[in-house]
């Protein structure tokens, strides 16, 4: 301390210490009942598991923070969609075509991937679960995403239980499976992308139709994409084979839903079952105009795209 | 004059919010984003006294917890922050803080914060995330926050200061 300031800085350093140390009396108390604050409320989330007492917290503050992100979304977007600015003008009716075109592709790329190529005629003339990716779409755009700092990825979209969304309803794109609703305000709706590391979705090989489960890498990067265990450890899937989901119309995914193409196969003698790494179709860090997967003839507050192309 | 300071720093962290999760993301490197509302935290905690900047660090950990992206487990940010916010105070006060010193302290106080949360996460086992991979998040979002600080918090500090009765009057 004396090493720097001689007699004439004394008075003043010790008013500065003094100053100091009335300062930082206060927050030590303050600073162990925060911390076992947050001690208590990281207990209850994770002691309430599903209908954690927080749940109705996190969805008053969607309902104060969605309008706001959705608005600062769209204030956002003409900048940051320059490069197609020209070409669509942002649109409604250009987002509309898009929306049609993915369902008509999507439908395509499920009839090419063997999946039903594979499957039974009357088996699906038996099920209703038949109405695979026929269901309605209602078009959401991305208005929000969290973080790589938090560790989830899951992003918010500007549709929620006004258009008809509720939790577990699957989400797409033109190119595939984008991921799942966790939870909707009236505004907003949060969305599990299939990246994250905690996503467990049940995949289909598509020529062999073995079932196994896909996880998310937690990683944006496409290449590093997901990991895909089979359940049947005999089976080894082939390069180039497509995953498609496979569920039930109630489950969070709903089944026949491209989502990726297997680009690696490991198999280890160790372990029963064969890893191969699938390559989402989406890409996952530019995500924008996505589909919510809703049964055919819902209420919505937008127009929804409907199994046959039409708009209602 | 403290109400005013606090609906002031309420509206920042929400703003700061906002901007995190619907504008950064277009200009993310690998999903990483700079962690406006730890700087508003700091600005505040390098010009208002402990006490304030400790509540702010603890609220504004709360909004990251609960608004809509957000999946983890609910009050990991909020330690994260308070702690940081704790750090950052220790900051000596009782002269002006130079340039170097709020980029000293937004960096220590950005590394402490990511690397707080990172390891809760471990502790809870809530997302399983290779060492590595929270290493990159962590330096990056470190970078990211510097980067920042020239913009972010000069005018924050300046917001503050104005508003609050400096702890040091007395």
């Amino acid at each position: 301390m004396a090493a720097w300031g001689g007699h004439d800085g004394r008075e003043r350093r010790w008013k500065g210490l003094d100053r100091l140390e009335s300062r930082n009396r206060a927050p030590r108390s303050l600073l162990v009942a925060l911390v076992l604050a947050s001690i208590t409320l990281i207990t209850l989330d994770v002691s309430g598991g599903g209908d954690s007492p927080l749940e109705p917290a996190r969805r008053v503050v969607g309902e104060a923070l969605g309008p706001a992100e959705s608005a600062a979304a769209t204030a956002v977007r003409p900048f940051t969609a320059v490069p197609d600015w020209f070409r669509s003008k942002g649109d409604l009716a250009e987002e509309v075509r898009e929306l049609e075109a993915s369902n008509a592709e999507l439908r395509g790329q499920v009839e090419l991937a063997g999946f039903d190529r594979n499957r039974l005629e009357q088996y699906d003339g038996l099920t209703a679960a038949a109405a695979d990716l026929g269901s309605a779409l209602v078009p959401a755009r991305v208005v929000a995403m969290g973080p790589r700092q938090s560790q989830s990825l899951t992003v918010t979209i500007d549709a929620g239980s006004a258009a008809g969304l509720g939790p577990d309803m699957t989400v797409v794109n033109d190119d595939g499976l984008v991921g799942r609703v966790l939870r909707v305000t009236r505004s907003t709706a949060t969305v599990l992308l299939v990246i994250d590391p905690d996503s467990t979705v049940g995949g289909r090989v598509g020529s062999s139709m073995e079932i196994g489960f896909v996880t998310g890498s937690g990683s944006l990067d496409q290449e590093t994409g997901l990991d895909l265990r089979l359940v049947d450890d005999a089976s080894v899937p082939a390069r180039g084979d497509t995953v498609v989901t496979w569920g039930s119309t109630t489950g969070p995914y709903a089944p026949g839903v491209p989502i990726g193409t297997i680009t690696d196969v490991y198999s280890s003698l160790r372990e029963a079952s064969q890893r191969a790494v699938v390559k989402p179709f989406v890409d996952f860090s530019a995500l924008d105009v996505v589909g919510v997967m809703v049964p055919s003839g819902s209420e919505s507050d937008r127009a929804v795209i409907e199994a046959d192309g039409s708009l209602r | 004059m403290t109400q005013l300071r606090w609906l002031a720093a309420l509206g920042a962290v929400l703003l700061a919010l906002v901007v995190q999760v619907s504008l950064f993301p277009h200009l993310a490197w690998h999903g990483i984003v700079p962690n406006l509302c730890l700087l508003v935290v700091v600005a505040a905690a390098l010009t208002v006294e402990a006490p304030f900047a400790l509540v702010l660090g603890f609220t504004a950990g709360l909004v990251l917890d609960l608004a809509p992206p957000a999946d983890h487990v609910a009050g990991r940010w909020a330690l994260a922050l308070t702690i940081a916010a704790f750090l950052a105070a220790r900051v000596r006060q009782d002269v002006r803080p130079s340039a170097l010193d709020v980029v000293g302290t937004v960096a220590a106080a950005s590394f402490a914060a990511t690397s707080i949360f990172a390891l809760s996460g471990i502790l809870l086992d809530d997302p399983a995330m290779s060492v590595a991979g929270l290493l990159e998040v962590v330096l990056v979002a470190l970078v990211w926050d510097v980067l920042l600080t020239p913009f972010v918090l000069p005018p924050l500090m300046k917001l503050f200061s104005r508003l609050g009765p400096q702890w040091a009057t007395t």
